[in-house]
């Protein structure tokens, strides 16, 4: 498989891997069937900024790493500016996917997405530009 | 990197030094063209003639019945498409088995949407076809059946002698893809009632490009490459010269060596599944435990995928292969490993390693080790790993 230097790396060594107990907001994204399923947990404080995101990934090399890179994008940020954490930008960090694991990176996008959507259920809050993630494992179930 | 241990042998083998000695000559000194009338391409001629009757002996057949071809998947293609459109006023109906290579598969496809009705096999849960399935498939239209010797993704071997006999009482053709058996096991095409055989001799420590179609004389079926009078104007192209000495010098060792090889690679084989599955939780075989080829171990791992597992071997210099979509670039895992019922997630978690007399039990050990701490690790990464340990807590 032709995986760039930085693919390998996070694949290799993915950062924030695990679970965060008691987390703001949980996703879960993509189905078994597929090949890949992606859980995001974050950690978001009193002011909306992202303390801490970890994750697990259930499928191939790319969507570890696409997974990993996701989890230091959005660490650090707003609630608002992870939205703009989009699978290009994880793609770009990545220095690139193979064509046919582009759909990884999104599945990245969405599991942020669905994590941050549980988030604001929790708190009865509305994320301004973020909709109902359509990717939920359940859904296909 | 460490040691490469080559753990892919049913995707393509190393040419053994013997056969590459055999081939040298046809490059630069006995070149000639073996169709051409002048003594100086007598050689090349003979040499073709003795690889022949060498591939022709090793599977009980006359050597003016084998043809030689680019390989399994062009031998694959001819047997259909000319079976079909040679015998189209008799029937349009095909058998053949949902677990056969793509190169048969396509092949079906194509022939459906030209006119042709197929009908494809279930097989068991270790991959066998069921006979009483094939016996009330078989219809007055039906032409052809096509079932695989072994299969390459999960080595099960198939029931070829009564599948033979089944075809012969019906009047009805039987063409096998031998691929991966050919050299592996004992064939005769008389006693197993073959009328039409695929192999390839990159499988077997042979050349890539090279393959034959055998086909019993009183087939009568047209060409696919349509050209010069070569193979007795059935197959048109010039003789790739090498590659045939090739196949007929790798047919001799693997016919000498195949008693002992098998012996070999099977108590590897078994040793290596068994200590897997001891050792590493949430696993199976996938594939005949007994009835399958000596060389073939594909265990599937619940909540990982293989892809990942993959990268990881091949950091350790290990070479092995999955049936994970990721890996055969569809959404889609292995057709195979849904068809012995596997779900999805299994068959996307699946290994498949294929060994060779080169392999040791040192190199075993090490890919054994490799394999448990490769897997605990993607385990430990995965959430449907996640939600099952919680569940059972």
């Amino acid at each position: 498989m032709e995986y760039s230097e930085k693919v390998m790396d996070h694949f290799n060594n993915p950062r924030n891997v695990g679970e965060i107990e008691d987390a703001s907001g949980v996703g879960t994204v993509g189905n078994a069937k597929c090949g890949d399923i992606m859980r995001m947990y974050l950690d978001i404080d009193d002011n909306q900024v992202i303390r801490d995101c970890k994750f697990k990934t259930f499928g191939c090399g790319a969507a570890v790493a696409t997974s990993s890179m996701a989890t230091e994008l959005v660490i650090g940020k707003t609630v608002q500016e992870a939205l703009e954490v989009t699978n290009v930008a994880v793609m770009e960090a990545l220095d690139g996917l193979p064509p046919v694991k582009v759909h990884c990176s999104l599945l990245a996008e969405e599991a942020i997405h669905a994590a941050l959507w549980d988030y604001a259920e929790k708190n009865g809050i509305k994320i301004e530009g973020l909709d109902k993630p359509k990717a939920d494992i359940h859904d296909e179930e | 990197m460490s040691k490469l241990i080559y753990l892919d042998n049913a995707a393509t083998t190393k040419v053994h030094p013997e056969v590459v000695e055999a081939m040298l000559p046809y490059f630069q000194e006995d070149y000639g063209n073996p169709s051409s009338p002048y003594s100086f391409a007598s050689k090349s001629k003979k040499a073709v003639e003795d690889a022949r009757a060498v591939i022709a002996d090793f599977i009980g057949a006359k050597p003016n019945e084998i043809y030689f071809t680019g390989g399994g998947s062009e031998s694959d293609n001819w047997a259909l498409k000319a079976t079909a459109f040679a015998y189209r006023n008799k029937g349009n109906h095909i058998i053949t088995s949902k677990i056969e290579h793509h190169a048969i598969l396509h092949t079906c496809e194509y022939l459906e949407k030209n006119g042709f009705e197929v009908t494809y096999l279930d097989v068991d849960e270790d991959g066998v076809i069921r006979l009483d399935d094939l016996k009330q498939a078989i219809r007055p239209t039906t032409i052809l059946i096509s079932v695989m010797f072994a299969n390459n993704e999960i080595g099960t071997i198939e029931p070829i002698q009564e599948i033979g006999e089944i075809a012969k009482e019906h009047g009805i053709l039987f063409h096998t893809d031998a691929v991966q058996a050919y050299g592996h096991l004992p064939i005769n095409v008389d006693e197993l009632h073959i009328d039409m055989l695929s192999a390839s001799a990159h499988k077997i420590n042979g050349p890539k490009g090279i393959g034959i179609m055998y086909l019993r004389n009183s087939v009568k079926i047209g060409s696919l490459l349509h050209g010069g009078a070569q193979e007795r104007s059935r197959r048109a192209g010039t003789h790739n010269v090498p590659g045939i000495v090739g196949f007929g010098k790798a047919t001799q060792i693997a016919r000498e060596t195949m008693a002992e090889r098998n012996q070999y690679e099977t108590e590897l084989r078994d040793y290596l599944i068994h200590q897997i599955l001891d050792m590493v939780p949430y696993a199976r075989l996938n594939g005949h435990p007994t009835k399958r080829l000596s060389n073939n171990a594909n265990i599937s791992f619940e909540f990982i995928e293989g892809e990942s597992l993959l990268i990881l071997l091949d950091q350790k210099g290990i070479c092995a292969s999955s049936g994970s979509a990721c890996t055969s670039g569809s959404l889609d895992p292995s057709h195979v490993l849904l068809a012995i019922g596997l779900p999805h997630e299994k068959a996307h978690g699946s290994l498949r390693m294929t060994l060779s007399e080169d392999i040791t039990r040192e190199d075993i050990d090490f890919v054994i080790e490799n394999v448990k701490a490769n897997v605990e690790r993607l385990r430990s990464m995965s959430p449907l790993y996640e939600d099952f340990v919680k569940k059972n807590q």
